[in-house]
């Protein structure tokens, strides 16, 4: 957790690597930028990431800072936020996006899939009951759509509406008129998705040159 | 069998015809001589035009077949080839196994056996000229107009690398090899050198997009491998250009340089980039163009045309890649003009090139199959053998060379499986027949190098492209995606590049998404603001909902067969489905509930529905919402009485009430006052809830449910029609939840009566009084509809404006 000195610690860097399976100068870079970003002190607040100019273009930031601070994202089993996050699970967010390598056996993709579609779930499912409900939905399209030109509150609405009554008719079919839809579950959700190669578009090449001086 | 005999017909039709004409030519000239013995015979024996001393009666009937022989002709191989066309799709299993390019040289053969054996002369499609001038921009047109562009972007880098440095290696690998085949004396090829060898192989190493495409439509590999192999065909034509260009020089000469050498390098440059230039200029000029176009909308799709051919004839002038500059004119122009042009104007467009690119791509084939029989040929077993075996080789090895260079940079390593698909499918096609007859006549092997062309391309043809798919289906296991296109999809979709984007912004390192970040809004503050007519940003997610909705809502109406009006075909529609259904004339409240169910049933169906646009085969369904708009504007003109087209009646209503209490308590009667004739309707009651609502938009706007939606989630309150109209928080939805027993977002709110998380705040839903707000509020969406719908009501009704 948290003691990180600012001399580079090999042995700790090691079992991050073993742990999050980036190398080690993987590590040493992003320990960088750690440090850049927290002002060269230990731990990150969610106000030094509010600092990153390119960030505040991005529609979903909140919902991208949120998930650092997400205890669900450190392990399985965590629940709750936390105020201020150390390196190592500044690196555990961050192996969430680390590219498949080319010799994974189907069953290490697809668990590197669940794992990857896990923490999409969780940045959706605010209130952590384990199901996205309509409300929480509208709230991320809409945040989705707030970049893209003037649309009403009502076209996100519907559309969040739409899409969530795609879901409840992939996942539960033809439903009788007396029952109603949840949420969508994350069973539902990794079966929505199951089209879309997770691979290809939810990782970071992580290089192993040091760019933090080109960062602000 | 009907369309068989149809083609069989066709065939006999066109060879009697052109016995007839041609005797017929003799026929003309003979007669004119005996009716003139006194005259000088003139030189063309038309028929006369001046009376003579002998007189000569008005001929009745008179037939002048070399006036009307090349456009004749012309029609009647396309329609040949389109007989063809219809014919394989008689028998619908052929067209999986083997695809239609092959089927399409076998017709060609056996159309070509025929016309040998009656000693005609083909026309000279695949002569250089036509063909490069005529039969392929069209094609490339339509390649370059439908590429997905955002997976090109994303793997600009490794199309470009497979297409130049593959075809390179192509190339000079079996330009060497087939040399090497040379020197052995026993194949007797001796006097084909160095230069001769490179020129063709350069020319057969080229993968064809036609053929290509052709084969892998049907088989839906996964996006990357289908995006490299795609790209590859289309982008390999500048390599090719070059080298063929400058072997054809270095031919002749003997001795080749190192200076030459490096011009060739220079000359590849000067016509790569200067395709992907001449390409982007002309694709910028004509969308530029279209924003000015809104009142002379029948010839918007002639510009589209017109300046995609210009910037291949340029780049045909100068001599540079004119397949890159037609593919960039395309890729760069699309999406502009798409936004600029109307609806109709769009499907026009889209419809002409596809048309285009479907005959030219026929012609090609066929004549292929046509030209293989009746030229000459020249066959060397050793040669030729060689050729076919080298490519092989020479192509596997290509790719498995430069995917182990390449695989590092990628971010999704390609498979050997994957590899061997993209090895497999490197089919030749028709540009390296007309490249090889464009060879000129200095070279003394021609006629081999074409006998050893339409060879290879036979080979690849037929037997990669029938058994890639057994093998693909089968055999290798590449990874296949099955398209869904759904608006979940499209928004996670989104979600991810924005999250991804946002991380590699965290920890400072940048990819493609840093890039194209930076080059959306690089795009919105200039080129939007330059080549769009109305300039507003819009969301893909919006626009693929828009379409869903317009797909969902030409469904509905086609399922009644008739106008949503007429109280029977709600009855049809009901008979349909097997719910419980009690006829009455009278429409209760428990029926209006049970229609309503199965209304809402229906829609869960019909949202699932996917809508393609990127089949080759298949037409873009943008044509449906013109027949929305009018369909549903007649409907409404027989329901209502005209003047109240103030009041919008938006009859798509139905399709998201959720279908909770009755409409009776919801809605009640409030008489409208003139407008409101059938009373007892839903549909005319819809309208009068609508008008309640009072959004004075023209009867057409809104074609999605956008707004009905928040209508039906607080119409449960069971308060008066106005109130109703108004969202509240959480106290209103408690009610508003008991109701949404139907609906699949009930639980959304049912727990959310004590919901930190309020409700979006009331817009101020509009009630009469207040309209002007409703209005202001989507005025995107609005507006952009608005164009076409005006056209559509001005140029069918001449209604005005609301």
């Amino acid at each position: 957790m948290g003691g990180f000195h600012s001399v580079p610690n090999d042995q700790r860097y090691r079992e991050l690597a073993e742990k999050t399976g980036f190398s080690l100068e993987q590590i040493g870079n992003l320990h960088h930028r750690f440090k850049q970003l927290s002002h060269n002190g230990n731990t990150l607040r969610r106000d030094d990431f509010s600092k990153i100019p390119d960030l505040a273009c991005n529609p979903i930031r909140f919902e991208i800072i949120e998930a650092f601070f997400d205890k669900r994202n450190f392990n399985a089993h965590g629940e709750g936020s936390v105020e201020e996050i150390g390196f190592e699970e500044f690196i555990t967010i961050m192996s969430y996006f680390r590219p498949p390598s080319l010799h994974m056996s189907e069953e290490q993709r697809e668990k590197l899939r669940r794992v990857k579609l896990r923490f999409l779930f969780n940045m959706h499912d605010t209130d952590n009951d384990g199901t996205i409900t309509l409300q929480e939905y509208r709230h991320v399209v809409e945040e989705l759509l707030s970049r893209s030109g003037a649309l009403g509150r009502e076209t996100a609405k519907g559309i969040a509406d739409a899409a969530m009554l795609e879901v409840a008719s992939i996942s539960m079919g033809h439903m009788e008129p007396d029952e109603f839809y949840e949420g969508i579950t994350f069973e539902h959700f990794l079966k929505i998705l199951k089209g879309i190669e997770i691979e290809s578009k939810m990782h970071i090449r992580f290089l192993n040159v040091d760019t933090t001086i080109l960062c602000k | 069998m009907r369309n068989f005999g149809c083609l069989a017909q066709a065939i006999v039709i066109y060879l009697f015809v052109c016995c007839v004409c041609k005797s017929n030519g003799e026929i003309a000239s003979g007669h004119d001589t005996p009716a003139t013995p006194l005259l000088p015979e003139p030189v063309d024996n038309v028929e006369q035009a001046y009376p003579e001393d002998e007189k000569t009666n008005l001929p009745v009937f008179t037939m002048d077949y070399p006036r009307i022989q090349l456009p004749f002709e012309i029609t009647l191989w396309i329609l040949l080839a389109c007989f063809a066309k219809i014919g394989f799709h008689v028998y619908h299993k052929i067209t999986i196994w083997i695809p239609e390019s092959c089927l399409l040289i076998t017709i060609g053969l056996i159309v070509g056996g025929i016309m040998h054996a009656v000693k005609e002369d083909p026309p000279a499609v695949l002569e250089s000229n036509v063909f490069f001038l005529y039969m392929l921009p069209p094609i490339v047109l339509e390649n370059g107009y439908f590429m997905p562009t955002r997976p090109f972007f994303e793997n600009a880098g490794t199309v470009l690398w497979y297409a130049v440095v593959g075809s390179l290696w192509n190339s000079i690998g079996i330009g060497l090899s087939l040399y090497a085949i040379c020197q052995i004396e026993a194949f007797g090829v001796l006097d084909i050198n160095l230069q001769e060898n490179l020129l063709f192989a350069s020319i057969i190493s080229a993968v064809d997009p036609v053929a290509v495409i052709n084969v892998f439509q049907d088989i839906s590999v996964n996006e990357q491998l289908f995006i490299v192999i795609f790209g590859e065909g289309l982008f390999n034509d500048a390599v090719t250009v070059v080298l063929y260009n400058m072997f054809v020089f270095v031919a002749d000469m003997e001795v080749v340089e190192s200076v030459d050498v490096f011009l060739g390098v220079a000359r590849f440059f000067v016509v790569g980039l200067g395709g992907v230039l001449f390409g982007f200029l002309f694709g910028i000029a004509a969308a530029f163009t279209s924003r000015f176009t809104s009142n002379v909308r029948e010839i918007e799709p002639l510009f589209v045309l017109m300046y995609s051919y210009l910037a291949y004839l340029v780049a045909e002038l100068f001599a540079i890649s004119s397949i890159m500059a037609i593919v960039l004119c395309a890729l760069t122009m699309r999406y502009y003009v798409e936004a600029n042009v109307a609806q109709r104007s769009c499907t026009t467009i889209r419809h002409v090139i596809k048309m285009l690119a479907t005959i030219s791509e026929t012609l090609i084939f066929f004549f292929l199959g046509v030209v293989t029989v009746t030229t000459e040929h020249e066959w060397n077993w050793g040669y030729i053998l060689g050729t076919l075996i080298f490519a092989f080789i020479w192509r596997g090895l290509g790719i498995l060379v430069l995917t182990q260079i390449i695989n590092p940079f990628r971010t999704v390593p390609f498979t050997y499986q994957d590899q061997f698909g993209m090895a497999y499918g490197g089919l030749r096609g028709a540009i390296c027949f007309a490249l090889v007859f464009l060879l000129p006549d200095t070279i003394v092997r021609r006629k081999l190098f074409v006998t050893a062309s339409i060879a290879i391309i036979i080979f690849t043809v037929f037997i990669q492209g029938i058994s890639i798919r057994p093998l693909i289906e089968y055999l290798i296991n590449i990874r296949r995606t099955h398209k869904q296109e759904t608006i979940s999809v499209e928004i996670h979709k989104r979600l991810m590049e924005h999250t991804v984007a946002g991380i590699e912004d965290i920890c400072g390192q940048w990819s493609h998404h840093y890039w194209k970040d930076k080059f959306k809004r690089f795009n919105d503050k200039v080129f939007r603001r330059i080549l769009l007519r109305d300039n507003r940003a819009e969301s893909s997610i919006v626009a693929l909902y828009k379409r869903m909705e317009l797909l969902n809502a030409m469904e509905l109406l086609d399922t009644h067969n008739a106008d949503i009006s007429a109280a029977p075909s709600i009855v049809s529609l009901h008979d349909e489905k097997k719910a419980s259904y009690k006829p009455k004339k009278k429409f209760l409240a428990s029926d209006l509930k049970n229609m309503h169910d199965i209304l809402s049933k229906n829609m869960y169906k019909i949202r699932q529905r996917t809508a393609e646009y990127t089949s080759k085969h298949a037409l873009p369904d943008n044509s449906r919402t013109k027949e929305i708009l009018i369909r549903r504007h007649s409907s409404i003109r027989r329901s209502l009485r005209p003047g109240s087209f103030r009041e919008p009646a938006r009859s798509h209503k139905y399709l998201s009430l959720p279908p909770g209490e009755s409409l009776d308590a919801h809605f009640p009667l409030i008489s409208h006052g003139d407008t409101r004739p059938q009373a007892d309707h839903p549909f005319a009651r819809t309208r009068l809830v609508q008008s309640m609502r009072s959004t004075p938009t023209r009867p057409t706007r809104r074609l999605g449910t956008l707004q009905e939606i928040p209508l039906g989630e607080s119409s449960m309150a069971r308060a008066t029609a106005v109130d109703f109209l108004h969202e509240r928080a959480s106290g209103r939805l408690s009610s508003a939840s008991s109701s949404y027993s139907r609906s699949p977002f009930r639980a959304a709110v049912a727990p959310g009566a004590s919901r930190p998380a309020p409700v979006p705040t009331p817009r101020g839903r509009p009630t009469s009084t207040s309209s002007s707000s409703a209005r202001r509020k989507d005025p995107d969406w609005e507006t952009e509809e608005e164009v076409e719908v005006e056209v559509d009501l001005e140029e069918q009704e001449g209604q005005h404006r609301p």
